[in-house]
């Protein structure tokens, strides 16, 4: 599954967009629901877990931890952003 | 004669019934910065009746490159008097409100409370998260942008019942999490482009035409012009607030206390002994600093022995007060039995008000 990165989860992970494996050949749990989307995440980029407010839009709508996700889903880290 | 504003009331969506909703409209801008500016000319053209304009920052040399109302002949004067006086020149007709202040939880009710709309065109969470509460408590629609680097936000919050800016992101980030665009750059044009978006929501919100951006966050990615909407939905809790909280610094930081310039300047005749920190870089210091202030950037910050055990209140000041809020809740922390109040405005404002 492919994630869209914005704002300070761009910088943190040093790209505009990640691919995250849907089989299991890395041996790792693939992430099934948002939750486990920021934990896998977390995991990867420990940075991410210090973001106390981080919205994920999974298909362009604002979506809670316990949202399911699949591979064909369009999912967006979208941090807030505070420059003016 | 003819009307200045035929070219828009000639749209049929817009007419003359639009034009008198811009006319009998007031508009709060808070911050006359990348954001508030191109806010505030587009607004201020297109005939909103009363703006109102709201900061206490001087025109540095590194705010030219994104707020273009600006000339290298206003550096050093208040945003606010040099944007009163081009603004007044483009449009004669509109009545400015003037607010020489930032935004804080003692004059947020007060100062929003006489206006339809607010503009948030800020820099910083605090101000951000006190607009939110401030306009939630007073049932008022606020039109929201940020920025990161190459990239601006865009939403209109509280609108109609709609969601809000904490429905979005419910806890204010901590100051070491998420830079400002002080430390982390923005490219020029961003703002131009994210503060005409957030004028022509304003516009809409306030003459009806078109879909408000409520409840759907708008990321403009600048590098690949691409957008990005995200629907989300109101959290009825976060229309439930009553008042404003004690303190707009992050929750888990001590609350920082502040003092104005004036107090400052007033405390300073007073010949009450107390102590100045410069927290500025080694070349901003040499270029020019209070005589009495002790130097301590903010990168090498640990507090010189006697000063530790110094019974004085300690005041710290830097260019504009955003190192020295950030020193001063950092020495606030390690020295507890201290009091460390950070000023205001800092140096750009001291030179307005002793010039």
């Amino acid at each position: 599954m492919t994630i869209l990165l914005f704002g300070i989860t761009k910088d943190i992970v040093g790209t505009a967009t990640l691919s995250v494996p849907t089989s299991s050949i890395t041996g790792r749990k693939i992430p099934k629901t948002v939750k486990e989307l920021k934990q896998f995440l977390g995991d990867t980029y420990p940075e991410l877990n210090k973001l106390s407010s981080l919205a994920i839009a999974v298909n362009n709508d604002y979506a809670e931890d316990d949202r399911i996700i699949n591979s064909y889903d369009e999912i967006a880290l979208i941090p807030p952003v505070s420059g003016g | 004669m003819e009307d200045r504003y035929s070219r828009q009331t000639s749209l049929k969506e817009f007419g003359p019934e639009g034009q008198s909703k811009l006319i009998n409209s007031k508009v709060l801008v808070v911050g006359l910065g990348g954001l508030g500016i191109p806010v505030l000319q587009y607004l201020n053209a297109m005939g909103v009746g009363m703006l109102g304009l709201l900061d206490q920052d001087v025109v540095e040399l590194h705010n030219l490159q994104r707020q273009v109302l600006y000339t290298e002949k206003d550096l050093g004067r208040l945003k606010l008097e040099v944007t009163h006086e081009k603004l007044s020149v483009q449009n004669s007709q509109t009545v400015f409100g003037l607010h020489d202040t930032f935004l804080t939880k003692d004059n947020a009710l007060d100062t929003i409370k006489d206006y339809d709309v607010v503009v948030d065109a800020t820099d910083n969470f605090p101000t951000r998260y006190l607009i939110n509460d401030a306009c939630v408590i007073l049932n008022k629609p606020f039109v929201y942008g940020a920025l990161h680097g190459f990239e601006g936000h865009v939403s209109v919050f509280n609108h109609e019942n709609g969601p809000t800016y904490r429905c979005l992101y419910p806890d204010m980030p901590t100051p070491d999490e998420v830079p400002n665009c002080n430390e982390n750059g923005v490219m020029g044009v961003l703002p131009g482009i994210i503060g005409t978006l957030q004028a022509l929501e304003t516009i809409k919100l306030i003459s009806g035409v078109g879909e408000v951006l409520s409840g759907s966050l708008l990321v403009y990615d600048g590098l690949s012009q691409r957008t990005t909407k995200m629907k989300f939905k109101l959290q009825l809790s976060n229309t439930k607030i009553t008042e404003l909280r004690e303190t707009y610094q992050t929750d888990r930081c001590e609350i920082v206390a502040e003092v104005s310039v004036e107090t400052f300047l007033e405390l300073r005749e007073s010949k009450t002994p107390f102590t100045l920190l410069d927290v500025r870089t080694k070349g901003e210091f040499d270029c020019g600093h209070l005589q009495e202030a002790i130097h301590l950037p903010l990168d090498m910050l640990q507090l010189p022995k006697q000063l530790s055990k110094s019974h004085h209140d300690i005041y710290i000041v830097c260019q504009s007060g955003k190192r020295s809020a950030i020193a001063t809740r950092q020495l606030q922390m390690d020295y507890p039995e201290l009091k460390f109040y950070n000023i205001l405005g800092g140096m750009n404002k001291l030179m307005t008000l002793s010039s």
